[in-house]
């Protein structure tokens, strides 16, 4: 051994796989801040208006007649005429306190799916592109490491932010809501039911952790493109597999495969027990059905497709080469 | 065992050829030029060495295979492969906490000391920096890290000459103890000439020479050709000529100095007039030689 050796310090200890995930948050930080302003913004709009709160919880308990919030009105008119005439007034005020809870789930449920997609796109053809990888390669970093810290941005990360920002806007709107009932003189304990938050935060984590797992695949995909394109990975994304339906539909008068990705894309209500059919849709029977999501043979077959998906990115950065 | 040890190294590119045949041994504690032309295969050396590229033929690096055992070479093998490919939205404290958070070997005080020599601010964005100060953030980085083996891919291209004067001289100051080993490509090759202990041309996938630095005058003498002497210069078979000032300047491959003397002025030539003088296209050569 030479002299360098010798006298070197004993190596640190270090954490590669923990600082490169790390890594992927400073450069993408809208991970975090994308569904923190549109939760923001869910509560600006609360807060906006949450003077007629009281008025539609009196309607609600019966104690009063008369119009509800025009934000429900005009939610009700859009679900279509049917369910309009079915309500009645204090059904109505119920939904229109119901509403900016599930609204807030929603909507950063789709930010960050949005942001998913383009993060994992990205992921691994960006530092192509600028030629960062380089400078990434030069560090004893493995191509595994790497492709995994990528590849919990979409599986793990985004949905706990998402989990993590709906429930304390939630909390929020609920914490704000209870003092604005108190203020008017009402108990509180009567706004808790109608917000339905206990259904609606169980949907939310559970709903939006098999919703991660279900769409690793789509994930998986993603981030493979971002390993194999050199240019136009959005296309390489969509192209190839409408091309390879169009080619079963016309060659075999058959859309297994085109079934399979909407299924895919659509996806999550495996998740849950079947709803019972009926005019109403009811938050509260919205039940988590693990059992039926873990026998659902498509939700392994889908994360076997993720893994395989990974290992290809793995062989594939090791040999890709700048753009 | 040699730092690095290749043997019929080659490379193909569809039906270009990149690497054809190469053979190099780096011993420890070598500073190493390589020098060519654009498209001599310099980087795509330097990417088989650094497990970045698969090539047949042998390689040990290390005692490593470069390709198969990439991973654990890396933490003794540094490398900056260009000079701007620092990710430009990272922060210079990010850049630090990251390499420090990876690498086993990274001492951040000593990076830490030689940032404070430069300007660079550590809560600037990379984009922020000029091309010099990336390159400072970057070297400091890298000298930082207590590896074996670094290899440096035309590290000061684009650089003014301020900068790639204090990032060599840092370089051997600072880092270089004997013990390391230094790879260098550059276009530049005057301003590495000091620094070099041996250099190797390479052109068109393969090495027209290897040399030590001790060597170099041993080897090739440049006679400022009085023009009466002339003929008789020319009949001993220059290698290269060229036009001086009031001279003919004339590069012979032989360690005969003294018969040389009676021609005129006798010295080493630069490494930059040995590269065009290898360089230059054999006809041309036996034309101006005749």
């Amino acid at each position: 051994m030479s002299a360098a050796s010798e006298t070197a310090p004993a190596p640190r200890r270090v954490r590669p796989f923990y600082w490169s995930v790390r890594r992927e948050l400073w450069e993408n930080r809208a991970v975090y801040l994308a569904p923190l302003a549109v939760a923001a913004v869910a509560l600006a709009g609360f807060l906006f208006a949450s003077h007629g709160l009281a008025q539609e919880l009196r309607v609600a308990m019966g104690q009063a007649s008369g119009t509800v919030h025009d934000t429900f009105s005009m939610m009700t008119e859009r679900n279509g005429a049917r369910v309009t005439t079915t309500l009645s007034p204090s059904r109505t005020a119920g939904f229109a306190i119901v509403i900016p809870y599930a609204a807030t789930s929603f909507a950063v449920l789709v930010t960050t799916t949005l942001v998913g997609i383009f993060y994992a796109l990205g992921a691994l053809y960006g530092e192509r592109r600028d030629r960062t990888v380089l400078f990434w390669k030069s560090l004893p970093v493995s191509d595994t490491t790497t492709v995994l810290s990528k590849a919990v941005i979409p599986l793990i990360v985004l949905p706990l932010v998402a989990i993590a920002v709906a429930l304390a806007a939630q909390l929020l709107m609920l914490a704000w809501s209870f003092a604005v009932v108190s203020l008017a003189g009402m108990d509180p304990s009567e706004l808790l039911p109608r917000t339905h938050i206990a259904a609606i935060s169980t949907i939310t984590v559970y709903g939006f952790a098999t919703l991660a797992i279900w769409w690793a695949p789509i994930a998986g995909w993603l981030l493979l493109v971002s390993a194999w394109a050199k240019r136009m990975t959005v296309l390489w994304a969509v192209a190839p597999p409408a091309a390879l339906s169009l080619f079963e539909f016309l060659a075999f008068r058959t859309d297994h495969l085109w079934r399979l990705i909407t299924t895919r894309l659509h996806g999550g209500d495996n998740a849950f027990q079947a709803p019972p059919s009926g005019p109403h849709f009811d938050i509260d029977r919205l039940l988590p059905d693990p059992l039926r999501f873990v026998s659902d043979p498509g939700v392994w077959g889908g994360l076997v497709f993720f893994a395989a998906c990974l290992a290809a990115c793995v062989w594939l950065r090791r040999r890709r080469d700048p753009i | 065992m040699a730092c690095i040890d290749a043997k019929g190294l080659r490379k193909t590119y569809g039906r270009t050829v990149a690497l054809d045949g190469v053979d190099l041994t780096v011993e420890a504690g070598r500073i190493v030029g390589l020098v060519g032309p654009n498209g001599a295969g310099k980087s795509t050396t330097m990417g088989a060495i650094l497990g970045l590229t698969r090539c047949e033929g042998e390689l040990k690096v290390l005692g490593h295979d470069p390709w198969a055992q990439r991973d654990r070479l890396m933490e003794e093998v540094s490398f900056i492969a260009d000079v701007a490919v620092l990710p430009r939205w990272m922060k210079v404290a990010q850049a630090l906490d990251y390499v420090e958070g990876v690498h086993p070997r990274f001492d951040r005080a000593k990076a830490e000391m030689f940032l404070a020599r430069t300007t660079v601010r550590r809560g600037a964005r990379i984009r922020e920096l000029s091309k010099g100060m990336v390159a400072q953030l970057h070297l400091a980085l890298i000298m930082a890290i207590d590896a074996r083996l670094l290899v440096l891919d035309e590290p000061t291209l684009g650089l003014d000459l301020l900068f790639r004067k204090s990032f060599y001289d840092s370089l051997l100051n600072d880092y270089f103890d004997g013990n390391r080993t230094i790879l260098v490509s550059t276009h530049q090759v005057e301003e590495i000439q000091h620094i070099l202990t041996d250099v190797v041309f390479l052109d068109r996938g393969k090495v027209v020479l290897a040399l030590k630095m001790e060597d170099l005058e041993r080897r090739y003498a440049e006679v400022a050709v009085r023009p009466e002497a002339l003929a008789a210069a020319r009949a001993l078979g220059p290698i290269y000529e060229r036009q001086g000032f009031d001279r003919s300047l004339l590069i012979f491959e032989t360690d005969e100095r003294t018969r040389l003397a009676s021609f005129g002025e006798v010295r080493t030539p630069s490494l930059s007039d040995l590269f065009v003088a290898l360089m230059s296209p054999a006809p041309a050569r036996a034309e101006e030689a005749a």
